[in-house]
């Protein structure tokens, strides 16, 4: 079963490579066949890989694989190696499986765009790189797989690269993540100096010995790397702009899988972490901030991919504030639920733009219930699981979860959570109740195949079911998720004042829902944006936007371009000058007079005597 | 054991052989196939002397008496690091003739004898220990340069040539006198009037005037690197030389600046390198900031490739000045591959300009389209620039950064930070030259790709990935060999 | 006069020397700027044979024939450069003409 591992990462790599080569002459549909087929045996390999492991003798221990060698040198060493344990095994699954679904609904998206090959070359690399990141037992590892599906999320997000916002917003969204990235580089470098290594097993072991700054500061680094990858504030203003790519990479990319990669890494060395209160605390406030902000600048969105986005973000901000508050198998049981229904959402979305002329804006749309049930409903459960309606949806049990460890920790968390809570079930709804009910604006057409249903409905199940692996004490003793993961993480934590909370968590999001009934009911009229100053910042996302192209990037184009011609040489040049024009002072004097030599010789002399006396 | 030289006069008469053939001639065609047979040769010659010299330390020695009043030695010897440096060259070569066919219009077999004297010259740098040979190499490399730049350059030819002989004069001199300071005081010290690297290498470090006369040899390899401050000749002559001289002089004419730091500074005078190593890494860690953000302004693209080169260079000076075992390993695969993938760039800029007649880049755009497999390549070498794990510039940056870190945090922080600049121009030119909508779309088709330049581009595609992910070889092979492990046999040699 | 004190002797030397220096900067006649020369030479002899007695040394006197020879070959040499101008058809002896060497 250790040789089956690798090919979780070589199936999808493989694939991509051969749609490489194939520059785009193999047909549309074999180029679909050839990814289901991969993504399929990926998927599989990885159920199969996860079965053996969890019924296997080292269970609840960690299975390697070591590749190769990667580098060896001085005192410093890296190999390519890959780890299985039950974080890995859970991050594996998320990707292997939601991924295969979300491009088997891809397939069904893209197949009239005479660049899918391309397309699929670029969605299968960064399954291979997104799988390294879960899988390898090197930070080193890590890095390359984080990098990979930076690269991959830019190629994605100007796939279109005939207009040039997208191309902006791709280059913004790379360029934004690399910050954090090389802050995650420089953390690597004090890791590996301290450690000699970067094998996570023998950083988090020998973290607690080192010195306390130095622990401290690395992990402030690496939740930098984490924070710009999930989109956290202040890093976050690319997640909306990169909603430019095609929706599949958006399900994919910017809300299952990528964006939860920092949370992820964070739980992975959440030993190391535990060993500096302050840092998780600066976790759990970053994560507090941007799920309200974010929460806050979803409410007024006018593009339905916009609206994903922010929510996104507002999610992801759970996860932080749980892992902030160390209630790790909370972070990453939303992960999963989130992987699934913002998968679901995506999705959703993408069937009504391809089906309404790629118009994107909600206020546009309208009456979507009949025309296109399947998607509704799909859409409707996927909403309820973001909202966090009571019971029937998965993202009420993992949101609880994260809200009552919250609760523990401080009191105002939970609040926040619970206010963020609040508005997304109001955003969401006002999402769906624009979009289904009422008038239709835009006409739909054409039909939503069933390759796109597959994919839809088995997520749309997913979303409403998957909640009741981990439940509440007072619900029903179902612990199945932290079991889990408690090889990992230890057992869950003995909580309180669990009923109360989870009373006002669930009745927060009826409040919510039945508020955005009472404002976008349908009515004659056709609903309009709010337009107002307030509105318009919230939807600039609260100007962070604006700040940091006057901040930083507008003087860091208009400086360089005042510096096109670069001082230094302007410094040499003025060097050559000084020499040309002082030379061609000196050759006046040179005026072929005799009588004038004569003179100069003499004042010459005078002067040296003058100065020798 | 002839290899050696032969490996310095092979290309030398092969240039000579395609300069007489062209004249005869007057096609382009027989002096680049006769330039193309020195090249394989050559490679054959490489690979050969790569087998049989196994081991480490020094891999290979030759030695006669050239001018023996003065004590000057005809003596070459090779250790992992000039093998590795000397396969560099070749394989940069290979696009410069490339280039070349396509490019040079007039007098081909004169090119090709500029070029390929060039190349045995760099090959004589990388092999000559003995300090006025070193110089001998290092003058024959520039002269034919100057030609190159002189007779096939662009509009501010001129100019140009005259910044590139003044740098690299001047501080060829300052070298010069280095060399001679470093002579007389061997002569005070042992009474004996000798050129020999393994012979002054004892005294060297050992003497009071070690600061000042390493310091000469620093300044000479600053200007050829070049370190900033000393850049100024480079973004000029890199834009106004013809392609192919371009990507000899990013590809590895500046390498033999860094060589020669690792070899003549580092390894001559290890007490007084470590001494100013602070100011010199601080230099280095301001250039690659300073260059990386220039290079984000320009219009022209070479210029801008010249500005991401030389912040990459950056690392380089970093990991020699580290003076830790990693540092200088990651310095000579980040010289590698810097030195694959920036002629891999200059190959795609000049294919550009080639088939769309400018490099402004104000001019440009949309390319994507119109040429799918050169933006696929175009996209993978900005991939290798902005430092991606599993290209080879990556394993260079990540030791070399790793090595910094160990001096000094503030430095490997800011150095580390540059790989945001270097995401910002790497990503600016992929959006001006190859996203957006079609500039040159009612225009002629651009053309088919180049079967020529593909494979080429795809070699080093495969070249760059191997390093990045099998690095190990390369790391075992390029360890310089110190001075002192041949102090014995240099005395029996002499 | 003193032979000890060479003050006087040195004092026309200098007068000779300043004449011979001015007429080479104020007269534009070639012929004429020689003869300055010639006179600024002798001014130089002046000294040394000043010099030669002050300190009873025979050097002055061998520096003074010395400095008559160089005279001699000067004027040879410079006579020789007037005729060939004048050969060459140069209407005038004037200096400032001459300045096709100005940088």
């Amino acid at each position: 079963m250790t040789a089956l591992l690798p090919l979780v990462i070589l199936c999808p790599l493989a694939v991509s490579i051969i749609l490489l080569l194939s520059r785009g002459a193999m047909p549309a549909r074999a180029t679909c066949g050839l990814v289901a087929l991969g993504m399929g045996l990926c998927a599989a390999i990885a159920v199969t890989e996860a079965v053996t492991f969890l019924t296997g003798p080292a269970s609840t221990g960690a299975l390697h694989v070591v590749l190769w060698n990667w580098m060896h040198v001085g005192g410093f060493g890296a190999q390519f190696a890959l780890t299985l344990d039950r974080l890995s095994l859970v991050m594996m699954l998320v990707v292997s499986v939601v991924g295969f679904l979300i491009l088997l609904y891809a397939c069904a998206y893209m197949i009239d765009d005479p660049d899918i090959a391309r397309f699929f070359t670029y969605m299968t690399l960064f399954v291979a790189s997104m799988e390294l990141l879960v899988l390898s037992s090197d930070l080193l590892g890590v890095y390359v797989g984080w990098e990979g599906v930076g690269v991959c999320s830019y190629l994605l997000v100007g796939f279109w690269y005939h207009e040039r916002p997208n191309a902006l917003a791709a280059r913004k969204a790379f360029v934004v993540t690399r910050i954090g990235d090389a802050l995650f580089l420089v953390g690597l470098l004090l890791l590996a100096t301290g450690v000699g290594r970067l094998d996570i097993g023998s950083v988090l072991a020998i973290a607690p010995m080192a010195p306390r700054p130095a622990i401290a500061l690395g992990c402030f680094l690496i939740l930098g790397g984490a924070a710009a990858k999930s989109a956290m504030v202040p890093l976050q203003t690319w997640l909306p702009d990169a909603m430019a790519g095609p929706t599949p990479v958006s399900a994919l990319i910017h809300a299952a899988t990528m964006v939860t990669a920092g949370v992820y890494l964070i739980a992975r060395l959440h030993a190391m972490f535990l060993l500096v209160p302050g840092i998780m605390f600066l976790c759990a406030v970053i994560g507090f901030i941007t799920l309200l902000l974010a929460a806050g600048a979803a409410m007024v969105q006018t593009d339905i991919k916009r609206v994903l986005a922010y929510s996104t973000m507002s999610q992801l901000g759970y996860m932080y504030l749980a892992l902030g508050c160390g209630a790790w198998q909370a972070a990453i049981f939303h992960l999963v639920t989130h992987a699934i229904f913002k998968a679901l959402l995506f999705m959703g979305a993408g069937s009504i733009i391809l089906r309404v002329h790629h118009e994107q804006d909600i206020f546009r749309m309208g009456g979507l219930r009949k025309s296109m049930p399947v998607v509704f409903y799909a859409f409707l459960a996927g909403a309820a699981a973001l909202a966090g309606l009571p019971l029937i949806s998965a993202g009420y049990f993992s949101k609880e979860m994260i809200l009552t460890s919250a609760y523990n920790v401080a009191p105002l968390f939970w609040l926040g959570g619970v206010f963020g809570a609040f508005l997304t079930s109001i955003y969401i709804f006002r999402c769906v109740f624009i979009t289904f009910w009422g008038h239709e604006r835009t006409h739909p057409h054409g039909r939503t195949t069933i390759v796109e249903f597959v994919p839809l409905v088995i997520l749309a199940v997913l979303a409403i079911v998957a909640g009741w692996v981990q439940t509440p004490e007072v619900i029903a003793p179902m612990h199945l998720f932290s079991t889990l993961l408690a090889p990992v993480f230890g057992p869950l934590p003995e909580e309180h004042g669990g009923g109360m909370l989870l009373l006002i968590g669930s009745i927060v999001p009826i409040i919510g829902v039945s508020i955005a009934w009472a404002l976008y009911k349908p009515r004659h009229k056709a609903p309009v944006p709010l337009e107002t100053p307030w509105t318009r910042t919230l939807r600039a996302d609260w100007g962070f936007d604006a700040l940091y192209d006057v901040l930083f990037v507008k003087p860091y184009f208009a400086l360089a371009r005042l510096n096109r011609g670069d001082a230094v040489i302007g410094f040499f040049g003025a060097v050559a000058w000084v020499t040309r024009t002082g030379g061609a002072m000196f050759a006046h004097m040179q005026s072929g007079q005799v009588r004038r030599y004569a003179g100069w010789i003499a004042a010459g002399t005078v002067l040296a005597l003058c100065l020798a006396v | 054991m002839f290899a050696l030289p032969a490996l310095i006069a092979l290309p030398f008469l092969g240039g000579l052989a395609a300069w007489l053939v062209g004249l005869r001639n007057g096609s382009a065609r027989l002096p680049w196939l006769v330039s193309l047979l020195t090249l394989l040769l050559e490679a054959l010659l490489l690979l050969g002397v790569t087998g049989m010299t196994g081991g480490s330390g020094w891999r290979g020695h030759f030695a006669m008496p050239w001018i023996p009043l003065f004590g000057i030695d005809f003596r070459l010897d090779m250790d992992g690091l000039s093998l590795v440096m000397l396969w560099l060259n070749l394989a940069i070569a290979v696009p410069v003739l490339l280039t070349s066919s396509r490019e040079i219009k007039e007098r081909p077999g004169l090119y090709h004898f500029l070029t390929l004297a060039t190349i045995a010259g760099i090959n004589g740098v990388f092999l000559s220990t003995d300090l006025f040979l070193f110089f001998f190499f290092w003058e024959l490399m520039l002269l034919p340069m100057f030609g190159v730049l002189l007779i096939w350059g662009g509009e501010h030819r001129a100019r140009a040539t005259l910044k590139f002989f003044i740098f690299t004069q001047g501080s060829g001199l300052l070298m010069l006198l280095s060399i001679l300071a470093l002579v007389f005081v061997h002569v005070q010290e042992t009474g004996q009037l000798t050129f020999n690297y393994f012979a002054l290498a004892g005294t060297g470090a050992m003497s009071r005037a070690a600061f000042p006369i390493m310091l000469g040899f620093l300044i000479a390899f600053a200007v050829k690197l070049p370190i900033v401050p000393f850049h100024a000749w480079a973004p000029e002559v890199y834009a106004e030389a013809p392609n192919g001289g371009t990507i000899l002089l990013a590809g590895i004419l500046g390498k033999t600046g860094a060589f020669g730091l690792i070899r003549f500074v580092f390894e001559l005078f290890p007490a007084a390198s470590a001494q100013i190593a602070p100011v010199v890494m601080a230099f280095a860690v301001v250039g690659i900031l300073y260059c990386g953000w220039l290079a984000v302004a320009q219009d022209d693209m070479k210029r801008l490739v010249a500005y991401s080169s030389l912040s990459h260079l950056g690392y380089v000076v970093l990991g020699i000045f580290s003076g830790t075992r990693v540092g200088m390993e990651g310095a000579v695969v980040m010289m590698v591959a810097h030195g694959l993938s920036t002629s891999a760039i200059f190959l795609i800029t000049g294919f550009i300009e080639e088939r769309t007649g400018t490099r402004d880049m104000r001019r440009l755009g949309g390319l994507w389209p119109a040429m799918p497999q050169l933006s696929a390549f175009a996209m993978f070498f900005a991939c290798a620039l902005l430092g991606l794990p599993g290209i080879g510039d990556f394993v260079g940056e990540f030791l070399t950064l790793l090595a910094t870190w160990h001096v000094n945090h503030v430095m490997a922080f800011f150095a580390a930070a540059g790989s945001v600049l270097s995401s910002i121009y790497a990503l600016t030119w992929m959006l001006r030259v190859f996203y957006g909508p079609p500039v040159f779309a009612g225009e002629a088709p651009l053309g088919r790709p180049v079967a020529g330049v593909m494979w080429t581009l795809g070699a080093a595609t495969v070249l760059l990935l191997v390093i990045g992910f099998f690095p190990q070889p390369l790391l075992d092979l390029s360890a310089p060999a110190a001075p002192q492990q041949i102090v014995s046999l240099a005395g029996g040699a002499r | 006069m003193n032979p000890n004190d060479p003050g006087a002797a040195l004092a026309i030397a200098v007068v000779l020397f300043v004449l011979g220096l001015l007429g080479v900067m104020v007269r534009r006649n070639l012929l004429f700027m020689l003869i300055s020369v010639e006179i600024m030479l002798n001014a130089a002899g002046l000294a040394f044979i000043a010099a030669g007695t002050r300190y009873h040394m025979a050097d002055g006197q061998v520096m003074f024939l010395m400095i008559l020879a160089y005279a001699a070959a000067e004027a040879a040499v410079g006579l020789a450069i007037v005729l060939r101008m004048h050969a060459a058809g140069r209407a005038t002896l004037d200096a400032d003409t001459g300045n096709r060497l100005k940088g």
